[in-house]
């Protein structure tokens, strides 16, 4: 098999936590219109699906694209500890200031597994949501 | 930083494939059970992908609620339970999921002025499915 062939493989994930959308220089009011049911500053949660897709050419080999034990372990470390069964306003930095939306989730985890993947590139950040609503982040463009 | 989001929306509509340039007999042979002078229905479901900049303080592309709204006013309230072949967009054009795929991206493309639309994922069963994105190559 052709070693520089190019594959993609997504790996999936799922974590429940928290959150709510609120910017705090804002008015109340203000608040309440832009994010309606989001702002309840008591928080609600989902199940949120991660899928991270990496590319990269098969090992000849092994014949992998990537270790998926050690991806999967690397998403565990980077991001679902520390997301998982959290409150993320208040539990995960990068949204004590920044609003916890699905985009800003797709970020967030982009920017965690981006520098910790060695073989494969990060080629994709998926985050549901809810079944009907999901973003795509692919890093910066 | 640019995101991409995606919505899926669900909505029943019947239709019936036939084409006025077609026999009867090539109609029957292209379209099959669909050619069904009856017509048969389906449900649909939709996927809106927009893209564009996360705001800075809101964290979205765009409000949900505008998104929502949209789709709900110009796209489902237009075929969700209707006979698709009764209806002016396609009195020219054969009903088939390519056609609906097509028109509602155009709808889209016209009007949705909140955020870029990057394409239309339409489902006629959890089988096939079919993607417009005007012309352009499909992202995965």
């Amino acid at each position: 098999m052709a070693a520089n062939l190019m594959v993609y493989l997504t790996r999936k994930a799922e974590f429940s936590a928290s959150h709510y959308y609120h910017v705090p220089e804002w008015s109340a009011e203000e608040n309440r219109k832009t994010f309606g049911k989001c702002n309840n500053p008591n928080g609600h949660g989902h199940n949120y699906t991660l899928e991270v897709t990496v590319k990269g050419a098969v090992d000849p080999r092994s014949g992998f694209v990537v270790d998926l034990k050690e991806l999967k372990e690397t998403m565990h470390r980077e991001v679902l500890d520390a997301m998982d069964h959290r409150f993320l306003n208040k539990e995960v930095p990068e949204f004590v200031k920044r609003v916890p939306t699905t985009e800003n989730i797709a970020i967030a985890v982009w920017q965690r597994l981006a520098p910790k993947l060695q073989k494969a590139q990060l080629h994709r950040v998926r985050v549901y949501e809810t079944p009907d609503l999901f973003v795509d982040f692919y890093g910066e463009e | 930083m640019k995101a991409h989001l995606t919505r899926r929306y669900l909505f029943s509509a019947s239709h019936r494939l036939h084409s006025e340039q077609m026999s009867a007999e090539e109609n029957r042979s292209t379209y099959g059970k669909c050619n069904n002078p009856h017509g048969h229905g389906h449900n649909y479901m939709l996927e809106v992908t927009v893209s564009g900049h996360v705001d800075e303080t809101k964290g979205m592309i765009c409000n949900l609620v505008d998104l929502d709204a949209f789709v709900e006013r110009e796209v489902l309230s237009r075929y969700d339970h209707e006979n698709l072949n009764m209806l002016e967009d396609f009195e020219l054009a054969v009903p088939t999921t390519e056609n609906l795929c097509i028109q509602i991206y155009e709808i889209l493309k016209r009007n949705f002025k909140f955020a870029h639309l990057e394409k239309v994922r339409l489902e006629e069963t959890m089988m096939n499915s079919f993607e417009y994105a005007g012309g352009s190559e499909v992202r995965h």
